[in-house]
């Protein structure tokens, strides 16, 4: 398993959680009981298998939603 | 494209802006339909197409957003031709998320900057010698780092050589700098504000109390209490369910107008927005001003404390007792300092420390069989003398008998606020000591200022004799002491008045009162050494310093204040929104969008306020 911080532009509208924590969910590999979208702090915390789904597939899946992705970090959880 | 419009959203606020500005000038001055018509239609497609690409984007995932109502309502009334609405709702709607926008980070503001304050570089002495300048991420444990007036302290270290004044109000939240010198320790985050330094990386990364410090205020910001997890549940129905509502009006009453205007009507906005901002500002001020709450949940909790309970040494009094009073019994003097030096020297007893301190140079014997009795003392053996030192009640096990004499010397000194520390060697008195503690300067004010705030009970609990906290109670108009305390009475203290309804916050030191603080409604350790502190503690005051409190609990007080009234004010409008729609005739889609986003900027600026929040002087 792997930790993602991912960093996003400022988040400013609640319903944008849900957007992002929907899609995310969505992606396969990811422990959606681990999954935090931190609105004040516009961030997205997640484990993901990085065997099963690479960061760049999250990364891509918010970005799709509309929300640029500043920058992520992965590191072993 | 898609992408593309969402990067231009700011833009086509504008250019729908000019677009109705000309649409209105073109029917009221140049009286030219045909101009009017056309802008509108414009601004309205124009405005329309990032809301529509957003409202599409949720429902690709399944979630029914504010703006797939707006972009119904907006389909909806240039169906009808209703193109003077179908502008002006968008435009508002696009208008109103920039300001939110704008506006949200002013309340964040307090804590981005924490963020900001991150230490990015650092300059490492290479195996060479030379110092180079590395990424604070590449820096590993026991190197040696050189930091430059003017420069952050890249990591949590020791200082080596050099000495200067480092600014730490990025941890402590107090802006004047401490002299550091050669074994100091330095954080992370601080600035060298004089001198050039070099240190020993001692813990880097995550481990450094900075990045600590910056991850709890993180989560807390964005923690949830029940109230807002129940309006986070509830708005992931409610929009459905507007659109379901606009949807079975306009079924009955086949009047578009009606249905839409409910769909803008039914926007949720200021209501789930209303708490985080008022937590993420109440968080950021606490930040700025060294006082840590760790997520809305305490806000709440620690708003309604009515009750605190203080330990008494290291909280309310310096924790830095002295010999104050002495008395010798029988001869052999030197000897019997000697032992009882001895075995204090075991102990790391704040007590036993004064002792030592007192005596000063003495000739140390080898202790056998220390045995520590919690709550009493210590028992110990050196050659063939059993030696005991500790409190009466230590005396009265080891059945020592105390003189007339020594009776009333106890009772003296206890009347005079000391702590008592009785020495006995092969069960017989040799010496008594009268320890006292400083009370911590300005600590009166502070409780008094919590009085102000609304805490109704203020109680000491201690191990001490019943005078000594009598003594400190009086001095600092507590309202209840209670001396002869271990740690399970102290919980169980705390665990009776709780069962009486009391909500109650405990101040003390995070390693001996660990289980008080852990069953309080609120914990507060005071510890300098920050680890215990920021991981056992509710609110952290940063440095433990304790003339934070009051502004604690005023800013946690505020902050719930101020959560309520976002929620009324959010559940209000719609409520007025809704019922003027039934009882009004001059309720139409733009002002009820133009009374949406008011809220939303309402609850913004009204959270805003907790930024600047400041305890009044007593």
């Amino acid at each position: 398993m792997q930790k993602a911080v991912i960093q996003l532009e400022t988040l400013s509208c609640p319903s944008c959680l849900q957007k992002i924590e929907n899609a995310v969910k969505g992606i396969n590999g990811i422990d959606q009981n681990s999954l935090k979208v931190l609105f004040n702090a516009s961030k997205v915390k997640v484990n993901f298998d990085s065997e099963a789904v690479a960061i760049n597939n999250i990364e891509k899946a918010i970005e799709d939603l509309g929300y640029p992705v500043v920058k992520s970090k992965v590191k072993s959880a | 494209m898609q992408k593309f419009i969402l990067s231009k959203k700011n833009f086509i606020t504008l250019i729908s802006a000019i677009l109705i500005a000309l649409g209105f000038l073109g029917r009221f001055g140049l009286e030219n339909n045909l101009l009017f018509n056309g802008s509108l239609i414009i601004a309205s497609i124009l405005g329309v197409a990032p809301i529509a690409i957003q409202a599409y984007q949720a429902l690709k995932v399944k979630v029914v957003s504010i703006d797939v109502l707006v972009t119904i309502a907006v389909i909806g009334a240039v169906l009808i031709q209703n193109y003077e609405e179908s502008a002006i709702v968008t435009f508002l709607f696009l208008f109103g998320s920039y300001l939110e926008q704008r506006t949200l980070n002013k309340t964040r503001s307090a804590i981005k900057e924490l963020t900001e304050l991150a230490p990015e570089n650092a300059i490492k002495q290479m195996e060479n010698g030379e110092f180079e300048e590395i990424d604070v991420d590449a820096v590993e444990e026991d190197d040696i780092l050189l930091v430059k007036t003017g420069a952050k302290v890249p990591v949590d270290g020791t200082l080596l050589t050099g000495e200067g004044h480092i600014n730490e109000a990025s941890i402590t939240g107090e802006s004047v700098p401490v002299s550091k010198k050669v074994d100091s320790a330095v954080f992370a985050g601080t600035i060298l504000e004089n001198g050039t330094i070099q240190i020993r990386a001692d813990r880097i990364g995550e481990d450094t109390t900075f990045v600590r410090i910056i991850e709890l205020v993180e989560e807390a910001q964005d923690s949830k209490s029940e109230a807002e997890r129940f309006i986070d549940r509830f708005s992931k129905y409610y929009t459905p369910a507007v659109l379901i509502l606009g949807f079975i009006v306009w079924l009955f009453s086949k009047n578009i107008e009606l249905a839409i205007t409910i769909l803008v009507l039914g926007c949720p906005g200021a209501l789930v927005i209303g708490v985080p901002v008022s937590n993420v500002a109440g968080i950021g001020n606490g930040a700025r001003n060294g006082v840590l709450l760790k997520g809305s949940e305490v806000i709440n909790d620690f708003s309604r404390v009515n009750t605190i309970v203080f330990d008494k040494t290291g909280t309310l009094t310096v924790g830095n007792p002295e010999v104050a009073e002495k008395e010798v019994y029988g001869n052999n003097n030197e000897e019997v300092l000697g032992y009882l030096a001895s075995v204090e020297r075991e102990s790391d007893h704040p007590l036993a420390k004064a002792v030592l301190q007192d005596i000063g140079k003495t000739s140390f014997y080898t202790v056998e069989e220390t045995e520590v009795v919690k709550g009493g003392g210590i028992v110990a053996k050196i050659g063939d003398h059993r030696i005991a030192v500790g409190n009466v009640a230590l005396m009265k096990k080891e059945n020592v008998e105390l003189s007339e004499k020594a009776k009333k010397d106890v009772e003296r000194f206890e009347k005079n606020g000391n702590s008592l520390v009785l020495t006995a060697i092969d069960s017989e008195l040799k010496v008594l000591m009268g320890i006292r503690d400083q009370i911590r300067p300005g600590v009166k004010k502070d409780l008094q200022h919590l009085k102000k705030l609304g805490v109704k009970n203020l109680v000491v609990l201690s191990g001490d004799n019943q005078g000594t906290v009598d003594l400190v109670a009086q001095e600092l108009g507590l309202t209840e002491a209670h001396g002869h305390m271990l740690p399970e009475g102290k919980s169980a203290y705390i665990e009776k008045m709780q069962a009486e309804g009391q909500i109650i916050a405990f101040v003390g030191d995070g390693v001996n009162d660990s289980p008080s603080l852990a069953l309080a409604d609120i914990g507060i350790a005071m510890e300098s050494g920050t680890d215990v502190a920021i991981e056992t503690s509710d609110v952290v005051l940063m440095n433990s310093d304790f003339s934070r409190l009051p502004h604690a609990l005023g800013l946690t007080k505020s902050t719930s204040n101020n959560m309520k009234q976002n929620i009324i004010i959010a559940v209000g409008v719609v409520l007025i929104l809704l019922a003027s729609l039934l009882f009004s005739e001059w309720m139409n889609m733009s002002i009820g969008m133009l009374v949406h986003e008011l809220s939303i900027l309402v609850v913004i600026i009204n959270g805003m306020r907790l930024l600047r929040y400041r305890l009044k002087r007593a």
